[in-house]
């Protein structure tokens, strides 16, 4: 225990702002979590080894001597088609069924992912060095490499398109339909196998985009999808289906839980903490519910 | 029961005892093979029985093999210089020693996940459905974080149990371990049995089915889940400390709270073999053990692929199991009636 966090103010705004830029990352990756759970009704495991995948794909350009923040373009453009081949493959196939089916489907995936990542890129941590600099505040007390700034900025950029092709196209209106009711959709002639498709892909592009900015910022290793996966699914638990703003809001949140729970016990428990505040939070909705009697469906 | 099936239950029995005399070269094979028929039928009172698909189990057995083995040390050795100077070398258990270690632990690492699962229970099993698995997975890769960066029990770099005492030249670790683990089989299928013969199980299938319903009906079912997951809890413990032994060596991560390997294979072997049946698991189990050494032996490296192919395979072809099809195939051997003229529009429809 390491209560010097409290004690330096410099600290907890460095820790702030860490955590601040962080979430917007974590808000991406948890926004496609929710399109495709609200649009499919599908819980996917394997989110957490996309965004790895996507990360990769921006540190193989970095290798090849492009500069890494063009991962930003390729990577979702790879990703989606990723995305729409999961989806033809298994996913398509587990739509219609309970919801442990593609739990358990998409656990399957990821493991698959895990191994395939370890064979073709090896079991090192990397990161793409993007040679941004950093930017210093307060006196030279806190520390923000322009990296961080780069990708919360990218990401919301992307969360604002994204937003406006949902409510502006075609597809995103289609998106809507299905998600709200994908039988009445049908019957007035929406697609739904192709919106579907689209979904998975778009989220797999989403996470492509969020990989490049990981890759960039922090570090990317194959065995290291599944805290992303479980982050993503506490912010959609706790913000909502469908509540964008609460996605943000609670995105940062974690990121800035994160970064105090690294301060406070030490880097070695920081994922642990992650996974026991999820259990917490489950736990105190339940008793919150079940007060009026109700669970959480 | 008639009179095959106590042929059939004897058959196996003999067969369990002899096993390692036959297979000299496969008795390690064989203990992992019981303790995979353990979790697997645990997971399946559970998962099958009570409709609460789990990947926690994994904590208990993580909890039981770690408290075995910090009870087998720490009755005669101090713990934190044992893990710290990597074990055996040295402190040196005496033959009496170890067997009392092993007593003691055992019963340790079975009662006190029962107790955990008593206590975490009432929080976590009122989560229904996807949150619940979702929540029994946080837990368990969360106790893994943990306990990999708690020093006195080794933390990142493990934790060596200590090794078989040598009686005189005779080498009998492998058998220990065999009949071990076996009497943990025969003992978890007595229980098992034991008790879907009774009110119990039909209680647990009313929550599967439609818990709302089973409560309208003045069952608490609370209290009947709490119980159902501390049976679980009592013999993924017991099985976590025998493989604790067997295995010698425990890792945070990759061994004791293994979400990714045993946390997954119970869950596997249960639906492989049929969810909700007492041979289900079983026979699963021993399927799942058979493709997996084979797979282990001749694709090494790949084996992760395989299983992730293979994971995806089942759960998207066959969710009923191996049982389910048979019931499907042939309704008749467990004991449904079914009318002929019915079966035979069916089949016309199909």
């Amino acid at each position: 225990m390491d209560f010097l966090v409290f004690q330096y103010p410099m600290i907890t705004i460095q820790a702030c702002l860490d955590g601040l830029l962080l979430g917007i990352l974590f808000a991406l990756i948890a926004y496609g979590m929710a399109l495709q759970w609200g649009v499919m009704n599908i819980i996917n495991i394997a989110q957490g080894d996309l965004v790895i995948l996507g990360g990769y794909i921006a540190y193989f350009m970095y290798l090849y001597g492009i500069h890494p923040a063009w991962g930003v373009i390729v990577s979702p453009i790879i990703m989606y088609f990723v995305g729409i081949a999961i989806y033809k493959l298994v996913i398509n196939k587990v739509v219609d069924r309970d919801l442990f089916i593609s739990i358990l489907a998409t656990f399957g995936i990821s493991i698959l992912f895990m191994q395939l990542m370890n064979f073709a890129f090896g079991a090192d941590v990397v990161l793409a060095n993007s040679g941004y600099g950093t930017t210093m505040l307060f006196d030279n007390n806190v520390v923000l490499p322009n990296s961080k700034i780069f990708s919360a900025f990218i990401s919301i950029v992307f969360a604002i398109c994204l937003v406006v092709y949902m409510k502006r196209s075609k597809l995103g209106r289609a998106i809507r339909a299905t998600a709200q009711n994908a039988r009445a959709a049908k019957i007035l002639g929406v697609d739904t196998e192709k919106v579907y498709a689209a979904t998975f892909g778009i989220n797999a592009a989403l996470c492509g985009v969020a990989g490049a900015l990981i890759s960039i910022t922090f570090t990317i290793h194959p065995y290291m999808g599944l805290p992303y996966t479980i982050r993503s699914f506490m912010i959609v638990i706790v913000a909502g289906l469908g509540n964008l703003p609460g996605v943000a809001m609670s995105g940062m949140g974690l990121g800035i839980f994160e970064e105090f729970a690294d301060y406070i016990l030490g880097t070695e428990f920081r994922i642990g903490s992650v996974f026991l505040l999820l259990v917490l939070i489950l736990v105190y909705r339940r008793f919150k519910l079940s007060r009026k009697r109700e669970y959480l469906k | 029961m008639n009179k095959n099936s106590w042929i059939l239950y004897i058959g196996i029995l003999v067969f369990g005892l002899v096993a390692p005399f036959i297979f000299p070269a496969f008795k390690v094979q064989l203990s992992i093979l019981c303790v995979l028929i353990v979790l697997a039928t645990t997971w399946n009172i559970q998962g099958g029985e009570m409709g609460y698909n789990t990947f926690g189990n994994i904590l208990f057995y993580g909890l039981g093999m770690y408290l075995c083995a910090s009870v087998q040390v720490g009755m005669f050795f101090p713990l934190a210089e044992w893990t710290e100077s990597g074990g055996e070398k040295t402190f040196v258990h005496t033959p009496s020693q170890f067997f009392q270690g092993m007593a003691v632990g055992l019963v340790v690492a079975a009662v006190v996940p029962t107790i955990v699962a008593g206590l975490i229970g009432y929080a976590i099993l009122g989560l229904r459905g996807h949150y619940f698995a979702i929540c029994t997975l946080g837990l368990g890769v969360a106790a893994g974080e943990i306990s990999g960066g708690i020093e006195i029990i080794g933390a990142g770099q493990g934790f060596t149990t200590p090794p078989f005492p040598n009686i005189g030249g005779l080498e009998a670790r492998g058998e220990f371990f065999y009949f071990l683990s076996f009497g943990a089989l025969v003992l978890t299928f007595i229980a098992v049995r034991a008790i879907y013969t009774t009110r119990f199980r039909l209680i647990l299938n009313a929550i599967r089915d439609n818990e709302d319903k089973a409560e309208a009906m003045g069952i608490e079912t609370m209290k009947y889940k709490i119980t159902g997951w501390m049976i679980s809890a009592f013999f993924c413990g017991l099985a976590g400390g025998i493989m604790g032994g067997l295995v010698g060596y425990i890792d945070s991560t990759d061994v004791a709270f293994d979400g990714r390997e045993m946390g997954v294979f119970m869950v596997l072997m249960a639906i492989l073999g049929g969810k909700g049946t007492l041979w289900g698991p079983i026979i699963g189990a021993t399927l799942f053990h058979f493709f997996k050494e084979g797979f282990w032996t001749f694709f090494l490296g790949w084996q992760y692929v395989a299983l992730g192919v293979l994971i995806v395979v089942i759960v998207i072809y066959f969710p009923e199991g191996l049982m389910g099809w048979l019931r499907e195939k042939y309704p008749e051997r467990f004991g449904e009636v079914v009318d002929e003229a019915d079966r035979k529009a069916q089949v016309e429809l199909k």
